[in-house]
């Protein structure tokens, strides 16, 4: 296992692909940690004296129509996307894991009404999905997190129930069943450690989409409350303002798009070390 | 091929249901009271109460649920408590914007990423492949409402050749008969052409914002099929036989490995639904996602019932059919009959 663990590294690390995304992501993930030390104002604080200006020493990337500096913004962003991705992925993954292996493992009816309900979720555009939840819930960041969670849950409850259908009919899952393991036992010791696989590589590139839609959400006024450094939020704060002050709208889009880009190629890159089959 | 039909159509409806139930339980899942959030904090005791009942809100669950289905299998979705109007007219009267805007899309991506496709495989771990295949990763990364704002920045403001919102300019749209509603048409049906030009103006940059995540998609699809095709051995016969490379990629290669291509070109359909409400909202494109979304910031729950059991019911149909096309061309997969 070790031994296998440090050849995936050692591919990885050939991989420019796998690299650059990597190095996108600590880039944020060190902002994100030290905004206080990396923000230049207070991400929060208006100055009407100083507004809409351009690109500075006082204020790299401008200043908003309030005077509310952009960089800092972008970096306490920086925290709130992470956020986004983080949590929504560890929520959906935990959900659509043990959905997908008790739908896999057990088969049956149960089988047949999780993933019926999977397909129903399915049928929406993810984002129609999760407005659908935001509606219900109410608008605020925390449920854009709950809506886009529930959203991807089916895309995991899938993968696991495919990988469980497989491994479940190997030998050595009949051999510990034989020697009177328990069903936990192995779910636990033997399935779910094979199915690891295409589990990370649709986590690494689900957490780029998971920001994406949060930042989409957001953008059509639907997320983040206004005033917080939240990306899409602030493209659609501003984005009334572009004839006049471009770089609003400018480097929040850069800002998105380059964490979402760091998932992407790192998320193809795992899938190309872990997944031999399908080489592109 | 009659089985994998009436196959399908059981899922569809079961999903279809499964919408309904989703739809329908949204007012009640709604925390709170959902003539209060409809009406607002200010009204009167009698108001809420006269609305519950419109509403059928003090019946039991079981018969609201009965009568949302008897209204819907009469098309009656209901009305707006904004506007007043049938949801199903409005609906209507939205949906051409939203295939027009799609069509558009879809035609770019599909002209420009099987042909991003083609030049990446020809030229495999060449300088052209390597641009390509990065051009479609940052594609598939960009959140498509900031491209939205930087193509209105470049191309309708510091270089004005395209207009940045609506769908024709007002005073040609005064003049236009809205037969169909979908514009490229009325203005050729009212032989406008400069209207006709006009309206295709309007078209190009909300097609180029929302059909780029496909268009990176789909050149990807391409390129990964085209090779896998461009190794196998009739490829060589040909190429041995001394036809010229063009008619090898494009005839006998391309044609084999185009099916992969349908499938993502139609699944793209779903997305594209999901980005025409983004897409829309930065065009101020009056379609159905723009629509959707105004009434999700009203909580307006009866337009979002429809829109929401339209779309849903649009996307079913589209996948099947291109699983129908799939399976046509593919009979392994009637046989097999798991689609996947």
């Amino acid at each position: 296992m070790k031994e296998h663990r440090r050849q995936v590294y050692r591919a990885l690390i050939r991989q420019k692909s796998a690299v650059i995304g990597a190095s996108i992501l600590i880039f944020f993930i060190l902002a994100a940690i030290f905004a206080p030390l990396v923000a230049t104002h207070d991400p929060r604080e208006a100055d009407v004296i100083s507004r809409l200006k351009g690109w500075s020493k006082e204020h790299y990337f401008g200043t908003d129509k309030v005077g509310r500096d952009i960089f800092s913004r972008i970096v306490y962003g920086s925290r709130i996307s992470i956020k986004i991705g983080v949590v929504a992925m560890t929520f959906s993954i935990s959900l659509g894991t043990s959905l997908g292996i008790i739908a896999g493992y057990y088969g049956g009816w149960l089988d047949n009404v999780i993933m019926r309900v999977m397909d129903m979720m399915l049928a929406l555009p993810s984002i129609l999905l999760a407005m659908v939840i935001v509606t219900i819930l109410g608008q605020s960041l925390t449920n854009v997190i709950i809506a886009v969670s529930i959203v991807y849950i089916p895309q995991y409850a899938r993968i696991l129930r495919a990988s469980v259908l497989i491994i479940r009919e190997q030998e050595y899952v009949m051999a510990a069943r034989v020697i009177g393991a328990s069903d936990l036992r192995i779910l636990t010791t033997a399935v779910l450690p094979n199915c690891l696989a295409p589990l990370i590589v649709q986590a690494t590139l689900g957490m780029g989409a998971a920001i994406l839609d949060a930042a989409g959400l957001s953008f059509l006024g639907l997320g983040a409350e206004v005033g917080e450094p939240e990306w899409g939020a602030m493209l659609n704060e501003n984005r009334a303002l572009i004839r006049r002050a471009p770089w609003t709208v400018m480097t929040p889009g850069i800002a998105i798009f380059l964490i979402v880009l760091g998932f992407n190629l790192l998320g193809d890159a795992l899938r190309d070390v872990l997944d031999p089959q399908v080489q592109t | 091929m009659i089985a994998y039909i009436l196959q399908r159509l059981l899922s569809i409806a079961l999903s279809l249901f499964g919408v309904s139930l989703l739809v329908f339980f949204m007012v009640h899942l709604i925390p709170g009271d959902a003539a209060l959030i409809i009406l607002g904090e200010r009204a009167t005791e009698d108001a809420l109460v006269e609305l519950r009942q419109q509403m059928g809100l003090d019946q039991p669950l079981y018969k609201q649920y009965g009568k949302f289905l008897w209204d819907l299998a009469h098309l009656d979705l209901g009305r707006s408590f904004k506007t007043n109007e049938r949801v199903i007219d409005e609906i209507l009267r939205k949906f051409p914007a939203t295939v027009e805007l799609t069509l558009a899309a879809m035609g770019f991506s599909i002209v420009f990423g099987i042909g991003a496709g083609i030049i990446a495989a020809v030229n495999r771990g060449k300088f052209w492949d390597y641009m390509t295949m990065f051009g479609s990763l940052a594609g598939i990364s960009m959140p498509i409402f900031w491209l939205g704002l930087m193509l209105i920045l470049l191309f309708a403001y510091t270089f004005p050749i395209f207009p940045s919102s609506q769908r024709l300019d007002v005073m040609l749209d005064l003049d236009i008969q809205h037969r169909t509603h979908f514009y490229l048409i009325d203005t050729l049906l009212a032989g406008d052409l400069v209207a006709f030009r006009n309206a295709v103006s309007h078209l190009i940059l909300p097609a180029m914002t929302l059909g780029t995540v496909p268009l990176a998609i789909i050149a990807r699809m391409t390129r990964s099929s085209l090779l896998e095709v461009l190794n196998q051995q009739y490829i060589m016969t040909a190429h041995a036989k001394g036809l010229p490379k063009r008619i090898v990629i494009l005839k006998h290669a391309l044609k084999n490995s185009i099916i992969p291509v349908l499938t993502v070109i139609g699944l793209e359909f779903g997305y594209l639904m999901g980005g025409a409400i983004l897409t829309e909202h930065i065009f101020s494109w009056p379609g159905l996602g723009s629509w959707l979304r105004a009434a999700v910031e009203a909580r307006d729950i009866r337009p979002i019932q429809g829109g929401v059991l339209f779309v849903a019911w649009i996307f079913m149909m589209v996948n099947l059919i291109v699983d129908l096309l799939y399976a046509y061309f593919d009979p392994r997969i009637r046989v097999g009959g798991a689609a996947v």
